[in-house]
């Protein structure tokens, strides 16, 4: 880390922590984010009048959301708001389905045959750089409206982030187990259960823990391009200018969140 | 035992499955079945779906850039939310999540910050794009405004985690010697905190990019609102214009990401990164959003 230049050697010696070469890289990257917000900055259409009438409009729309709509949850929420946390669900269940043999030919550790990994790091980046909203764009267009567009969506969107992550946790997978099984003649699907598996369960677990937390969150925006949930309920309110009822969605919205947080921890603290 | 006959080995499983695992997969199908029947998910579905799939994807292909410049200033406008709104996030960001570290604030200062900080994470930035475009209107503000929200509650939780997490003897140390407060932060908590906090700013810059493509679908400007009117319109091949745009620009924030990972935490010289094959693995803990 510390380098000294012959120069300052001879007089006086200076301490620097980084070299001439490394500070003209952090110096670069410096220039390029001041420059990109400048640029950004003076570009970007605002409209200085909404800007400037901004909070006044806040507190309208605040008003106006208050009081909250309670008594239209169990006609109108609460059926929505149960679809989407099935959407979630369902979704994650048939993302971990899909996305293990994926994560299985990934690592290279188990499949040691490249073609093969850099096709499965292909659906997983694909699967990985399509937000969950174009999903449900793609799969609306596919099989119309509801529900069923939602949970494949969130199903394709997870498929890469738990394929990803699972693959990176089976290439960690110490050698030693697996060679002692491997010298005892054990057949390929011992090999991965008595082997691999054990090694892999707590990452496999937090990983759909996690994926779940993240899938409650994203299924509830979903029906906003019309693919079924709570999101579909908050659409139609928000058209009909009901502030009230939009109010009571976004607690419901906040509350189910809060509480998947809250499930999700806890469970992960009994099992890992 | 008799001499010469085979020893018996006892037959028992050495590895006893237990009860619950089996127990959690009945439950487990009954529910998928009793979801999918409230959903009205069926397999007729799913064929008719699958006859449209071929249809809808021989309409997508082949993409038809020929309205780019329209392409082009949804993706500038983008870039502009994403660049804006990680700067605003990630400065008001950096006091919340400071005030919410228990182990350098008192509980007054600490509770409100982690509480924002809770609010900003719980709801989908497009949702509160939604709420923003209601009160400030269409346009690129509204966008920036949700982002903004989102990479305060992203890097203040984060934030909040790292300095909590710190060794607490160079902060003591600092102390000792009589330094005020905001040198006790410059010295001993800053450089502690330094790499994980480039860490998260370039994957909230990432997250925001991907991000600031989706909020067009309610009006907050961006690309999403012309991916969203192609749709409509069933643009198919325009459509697809728009993905692959979409695409190459995150994969090009990912690069740039790693780059700058690169630099602040592997210290890399600008001719090493372009030399380096492999690019440090991103933080773990931070993966997607």
């Amino acid at each position: 880390m510390v380098s000294i230049t012959a120069a300052e050697t001879t007089s006086r010696r200076v301490w620097r922590r980084f070299t001439g070469a490394q500070r003209t890289a952090r110096f670069m990257v410096y220039l390029t984010i001041v420059a990109a917000i400048v640029a950004a900055a003076q570009t970007i259409e605002i409209i200085p009048e909404f800007l400037a009438d901004a909070p006044e409009q806040i507190g309208d729309l605040l008003a106006r959301m208050w009081p909250i709509d309670w008594r239209a949850y169990p006609t109108d929420v609460h059926s929505a708001l149960s679809e989407t946390i099935h959407i979630a669900s369902l979704g994650t269940l048939l993302a971990l389905m899909l996305a293990l043999p994926v994560g299985l030919l990934a690592a290279h550790n188990l499949v040691p045959f490249t073609p093969l990994n850099l096709l499965a790091r292909l659906i997983l980046v694909s699967s990985r750089s399509v937000n969950s909203l174009v999903w449900a764009l793609l799969f609306v267009g596919i099989f119309g409206p509801g529900a069923l567009a939602g949970t494949l969506a969130i199903a394709f969107r997870s498929i890469g982030f738990v394929g990803k992550l699972f693959g990176e946790a089976l290439e960690e997978a110490q050698p030693g187990p697996i060679e002692a099984l491997a010298a005892t003649g054990a057949p390929w699907r011992s090999v991965l259960t008595f082997g691999y598996w054990p090694q892999v369960k707590p990452a496999f677990w937090s990983i759909a823990l996690f994926r779940f937390d993240i899938n409650v969150r994203e299924s509830a925006v979903l029906g906003l391009v019309g693919a079924g949930g709570i999101g579909m309920a908050l659409d139609a309110a928000l058209n009909l200018f009901q502030w009230e009822r939009v109010a009571l969605i976004l607690v419901a919205i906040l509350v189910v969140v809060i509480i998947t947080e809250i499930v999700v921890m806890q469970i992960r603290k009994r099992m890992l | 035992m008799k001499t010469g006959s085979p020893i018996l080995i006892s037959r028992a499983d050495p590895f006893p499955k237990s009860l619950w695992p089996r127990v959690a997969t009945v439950a487990l199908v009954v529910y998928v079945i009793y979801a999918c029947a409230q959903m009205e998910i069926s397999w007729e579905r799913v064929q008719t779906g699958l006859a449209n799939a071929a249809h809808f994807f021989a309409r997508l292909f082949p993409p038809n850039f020929a309205r780019h410049e329209l392409l082009v200033r949804g993706l500038l406008e983008s870039l502009q939310i994403a660049v804006l709104a990680s700067t605003l996030g990630i400065l008001l960001a950096l006091p919340i999540g400071l005030a919410g570290a228990r182990n350098l604030m008192p509980p007054w200062a600490s509770w409100p910050a982690r509480a924002l900080i809770v609010l900003a994470r719980s709801l989908h930035p497009v949702i509160v794009a939604i709420l923003f475009v209601k009160a400030v209107g269409f346009g690129a503000l509204a966008g920036v405004l949700a982002l903004t929200v989102a990479s305060v509650g992203f890097i203040g939780k984060l934030f909040t985690e790292a300095i909590e997490e710190i060794s607490s003897k160079q902060v003591e140390a600092v102390r000792a010697t009589g330094a005020p407060f905001p040198s006790v932060l410059a010295f001993g908590v800053m450089p502690q905190v330094f790499s994980r906090f480039i860490g998260f700013a370039t994957y909230q810059l990432d997250s925001n990019l991907r991000n600031s493509t989706m909020v067009g679908i309610v009006g907050a400007g961006g690309i999403g609102g012309t991916l969203f009117a192609a749709f409509q319109r069933f643009d198919y091949d325009f459509v697809c214009a728009i993905l692959i745009a979409i695409i190459s620009l995150i994969m090009l924030g990912e690069v740039l990401a790693a780059g700058v990972r690169a630099i602040f935490i592997d210290n890399a010289t600008l001719p090493e990164l372009f030399r380096r094959r492999g690019l440090p693995r991103r933080d773990r803990l931070v993966e997607d959003e």
